[in-house]
């Protein structure tokens, strides 16, 4: 089973590279781009192939792990 | 790429598409005595390409002076290694990464210094100082803010996470390098004098062992690319690109270091570029012998892949070992504990070929000796540069004001403030940096010998070898010198870079021999032997070379670190001198270009007899600790180093020319060689006495004091406007105002 | 006093800041990140650079180190514990000092002399230095942008845990006083029993003759005096 994690950074955290994107799209002529947001996605490869299991060990990698829950939101994406 | 490459039949197209030129192929069908396979063939393209053979620049090479007393190891290793005293050795070197920074600037860049100090660290020294040179096209054109940014984040991210000061450089800008820019990258690390590691892979039996990050396809032919001039599909060329990954880095470096420190290794060699070919066939090359590769054993990231692909991957962050038999387990233990990957891949044999093997079946059979010894050999045909005509000082108009033209040199592109590049680079870290950027040379102490500095610097200045090779050559030579003089340091060796354009082109050819011969004979007239190098050619883009870039980098030794000179004024009512003479030279000179708006006219010549003269009197007076602030004279003039000076210290000065035979603005603005800016308490007569005593001119220009600079009585300019001036320049650019 | 340096892979200024000790008399020991337990000592220091590369989040994978377990029980049991950089960040990641170190604003890494005041002198990990001393020590980081929710940061304030601020330096424009667009200026910040310090700059290369500012000494040499 794959797993898809997202990781953002919540609302309220300044994200300087999101600003910094968000002022090149300007300056390359994109107008109408509001707030832009940087995350990152990470893709894993896991042995269990039930998914409610799956998902609640990928839960425990993101909250251990993966993500800083102080300052980042996470979503998980399975795949069979 | 199919699974089994060497499927294909090798055809003379086949070889000419890895560069071999038809006389080429006909020799490896001589040497070998059938077809090559497609393994074979990249095999001896790789050995036998620029980059790898040297095979134009080699004749020229050899006349260059690389021996003394105090050198332990000249060219031919992975660094030069010289002696330092105190049992230990400063082993260091410099090497170009243009065309991979230039289709991508963070990556090539990021790479390039980490392949310098794997150069370095592989000889069993641990780095304590980076440097780089940057040469950038025109700062309008279109993609240099782009290039600037990038390269300067790949050089920070590297050595920062390494852990290893980035403490010097050059930075320029000029059209030449619009579509080739130069990013030359030099380390200097410390090993005891008695443990140095060689490439030499000796007993017969003996493990080869891969240690380092896994194989993939990184810059397949990245060594093949870097001797290709460029065209308008390099853009195509991005996937050979490779990514470094500093952390890999930094451990190999601490367990190689680890490993090193036990009696286990026999050789090793750094898979630079063409990776396990080049760094398995120097090895067995250098130590006599053949070598068995099984590439089954090594470590691959990713599936498939071909024999051919092994061979001349570039992955970065691998090294090739040859360890003693009993000493294996030790060392894997070492690797393991730093969890690198770690594998022997082979075994020394007695029949002097390269035998590899892959899948059970031999894919490559070469004899080595050759791929190394007969590379070709190309004396090319070169035409001598012309001179170019003198320019007298009376026949370059003056500025408006002395005070303007100041502030448009050092708010200039070239001469403003390099604060926003070393502030991105961990100037700082391992404690020990004495000088930080931004002086003549920077200093470090040695580590585990407290008192006892290393000055280092890297100087060229290519507008003065675009005019005369011969004399630009002299002169980059001669301002290491006098970068390292101007800090106390007794200058002991040097490296090399060397940027050319097409060498098959006489005139490009000719700005080679020329620059060649001027660093060997400042070389031996400075007793700075050249202990290592590189050679980048091919840096052109659509048959327009970039200024000739014969790049130095030198090392110097100071004994006593509290006999020491900073740039900066030390206090008020100090005297201010000017050691060494001038005739206003404005040919080729900043003033010239910035001012007058003419790249023209013949360099100032380099008098080597009086360069060391004055050189040995001031390193002679720091070192007695009468001259605790110098700063020697180089691009924009006796000045523009006023100014630094001033901006080092936040102390000011009052200035006037003290002679009337010359026009103002070649006085203050004349790049005439071998001089140097002091300033000492009281009045100064005392170092005027020891100066004319030794034979060195030396000049009162006035006094430091107050918070401003005035120049021969005319309206004092601020500090304050100074240094917003000379800040202001690069950050605004990157910022991205117009140049 | 004995100081256990713990190294991680990829650490950087374990050198440095053994040097900075021992100037100031102390002894130090290296301890490595994958033993269980940190040697014996009286203060337990992580030092700069870049464990694991800092990929996924700096300090983030280093939290998880084998040692860090022992390190979170000992601080949880008072002992003191410093963390300079990188160290700041690993400290942060393992949840021993709130908030969050985030890339510098000017998304650059910033490497020169900075000045920070002591706010709130925190025996004995600030030394001897006194509330209000200002001292020019360097930095050297991209990701130390200090973050943290109002509330979080309304405590750190009201409980004088910021021990360390960014001020302009004499002379220095305002402007460049914070190196790294750090909320409220903050450079260093303690745990609420105030015996685990983390900060951004490296007072560790501001203690040796040869180093460009000797401000740091009396830090090292106050944690030296009490931890004897």
């Amino acid at each position: 089973m794959k797993a898809r994690v997202h990781i953002t950074l919540k609302h309220g955290v300044l994200d300087p590279q999101g600003k910094a994107i968000g002022h090149a799209l300007g300056s390359l002529g994109f107008e109408g781009v509001g707030d832009v947001r940087q995350g990152k996605v990470i893709e894993l490869e896991l042995a269990e192939t039930d998914e409610a299991r799956a998902r609640a060990e990928v839960e425990q990698m993101c909250q251990k792990l993966l993500a800083n829950t102080v300052i980042e939101n996470y979503a998980i994406e399975l795949q069979a | 790429m199919s699974a089994d490459p060497n499927t294909i039949r090798v055809t003379p197209n086949i070889a000419a598409e890895h560069g071999l030129t038809a006389d080429e192929y006909a020799k490896i069908l001589e040497i070998i005595g059938r077809e090559p396979n497609l393994t074979e063939l990249g095999i001896f393209s790789a050995m036998w390409n620029e980059h790898c053979s040297y095979k134009s620049s080699r004749v020229w090479l050899k006349t260059l002076p690389t021996t003394a007393p105090w050198v332990i190891c000249g060219p031919g290793e992975n660094a030069g290694v010289v002696d330092i005293g105190d049992g230990l050795a400063a082993v260091f070197k410099m090497e170009s990464h243009n065309h991979p920074s230039f289709i991508e600037p963070h990556q090539g860049a990021a790479t390039g210094v980490g392949g310098i100090m794997r150069d370095v660290f592989t000889m069993g020294a641990r780095p304590v100082a980076n440097l780089n040179v940057l040469r950038f096209g025109a700062p309008e054109h279109a993609k240099t803010r782009y290039l600037v940014g990038g390269v300067v984040s790949g050089i920070g991210s590297y050595g920062n996470c390494m852990g290893v000061p980035t403490v010097g450089g050059q930075t320029s800008f000029h059209a030449s390098y619009n579509g080739n820019n130069l990013v030359n990258a030099m380390c200097v690390g410390i090993a005891p004098a008695d443990r140095i590691f060689y490439a030499a892979a000796g007993a017969i039996g003996a493990p080869v062992v891969y240690v380092g990050s896994k194989t993939g396809r990184d810059g397949i032919h990245g060594a093949s690319m870097a001797s290709a001039e460029f065209n308008e599909d390099t853009e195509e060329k991005r996937p050979t690109v490779q990514v470094g990954d500093p952390f890999t880095e930094k451990l190999l470096l601490e367990a190689c270091l680890e490993l090193m420190a036990t009696d286990s290794i026999i050789g090793i060699q750094d898979m630079g570029a063409a990776g396990l070919t080049c760094s398995s066939v120097e090895m067995a090359d250098k130590g006599n012998v053949g070598m068995d590769l099984d590439l089954d054993a090594v470590p691959q990231r990713e599936a498939g892949m071909s024999a051919y692909e092994l061979m001349l991957s570039e992955s970065q962050e691998r090294m090739l070992m040859v360890l003693k038999p009993e000493a294996e387990a030790q060392a894997r233990a070492i690797f393991e504990k730093w969890e690198l990957d770690f594998a022997v891949v082979g075994r020394i044999i007695d029949t002097g070929r390269l035998v590899v093997s892959k899948d059970g079946k031999v894919q490559a059979d070469l004899p080595v000796r050759p791929l190394s010894d007969e590379a070709p050999l190309y004396n090319r045909p070169w035409n001598e540069t012309p001179q170019r005509p003198l320019i007298a000082a009376g026949d370059v108009p003056a500025p408006n004001s002395i005070n303007d033209a100041l502030l448009n040199l050092i708010g200039s592109a070239d001469l403003s403030s390099r604060r926003w590049i070393f502030e991105q680079y961990d100037h700082l870290v391992m404690g020990r940096t004495v000088q930080r950027p931004g002086g003549d040379a920077a200093v470090i102490e040695v580590p585990d010998r407290p008192g006892k500095g290393l000055a280092v610097t890297t100087d060229c200045t290519p507008r003065y070898c675009q005019a005369d090779p011969f004399e630009g050559g002299k002169q980059a030579v001669a301002e290491t010198f006098r970068n390292l003089s101007a800090v106390g340091a007794r200058p002991l060796a040097t490296t090399d870079c060397l940027n050319f354009g097409n060498p098959e082109r006489p005139d490009v050819m000719g700005t080679f021999v020329g620059a060649i011969k001027g660093l060997g004979e400042a070389c031996k007239a400075l007793d700075m032997p050249i202990v290592s190098g590189n050679v980048s050619l091919y840096n052109e883009t659509n048959g327009k070379a970039v200024q000739p870039s014969p790049q130095i980098g030198a090392i110097g030794l100071i004994d006593d670190l509290d006999r020491t000179a900073r740039i900066g004024f030390g206090g008020t009512q100090h005297t201010i001198l000017m050691l060494g003479d001038g005739v206003g030279h404005l040919g080729a000179s900043l003033y010239l270009r910035e001012i007058a708006g003419r790249e023209e006219g013949a360099p100032p010549p380099v008098d080597l007899a009086a360069e060391r003269r004055h050189g040995d009197f001031v390193r002679g007076q720091i070192e007695a600790g009468k001259v605790t602030c110098c700063h020697d004279i180089s691009d924009g003039g006796a000045l523009v180093a006023l100014a630094e000076m001033a901006l080092a210290s936040g102390i000011g000065a009052s200035v006037a020319m003290p002679h009337e035979n010359l026009p103002h603005h070649a006085f203050w603005f004349g790049e005439d060689q071998g001089r140097y800016i002091v300033a000492v308490e009281g009045d100064g007569a005392d170092l005027q006495d020891a100066a004319n005593r030794a034979g060195v001119p030396a000049l009162v220009l006035g006094m430091t004091g107050g918070d401003a600079l005035t120049v021969d009585g005319a309206s004092p300019i601020s500090l304050g406007t100074l240094r917003e001036t000379f800040e202001g320049w690069l950050p605004r650019y990157m910022a991205g105002e117009p140049a | 006093m004995k100081a256990a340096i713990v190294v991680f892979p990829g650490t950087n200024r374990e050198v440095d800041m053994k040097d900075a000790f021992e100037r100031a008399g102390a002894s130090a020991v290296m301890a490595w990140h994958g033993d269980a337990e940190v040697p014996d000592c009286d203060l337990i220091v992580l030092p700069g650079g870049f464990a694991y590369g800092d990929y996924l989040r700096c300090g983030a994978m280093a939290a998880h180190s084998p040692i860090m377990k022992d390190v979170v029980k000992k601080a949880n049991a008072g002992q003191p514990v410093l963390g300079v950089c990188n160290g700041f960040q690993i400290l942060i990641e393992a949840r021993l000092l709130p908030g969050a170190l985030l890339k510098n604003a000017s998304l650059a890494f910033v490497c020169r002399d900075v000045h920070l005041r002591l706010d709130h002198a925190i025996k004995p990990l600030t030394g001897n230095l006194v509330e209000g001393d200002v001292i020019r020590v360097p930095v050297a980081h991209g990701d130390g942008n200090y973050f943290a929710d109002v509330e979080t940061l309304k405590r750190l304030e009201g409980e004088g845990r910021i021990a360390f601020r960014y001020v302009a330096g004499p002379g220095e424009a305002e402007s460049r006083a914070n190196p790294n667009g750090s909320t409220a200026d903050i450079a260093g910040i303690v745990n609420e029993k105030g015996n685990v310090l983390g900060m951004m700059p490296h007072p560790e290369d501001a203690t040796g003759p040869r180093q460009q500012s000797l401000d740091a000494v009396p830090l090292f040499a106050g944690i030296v005096e009490a931890l004897s």
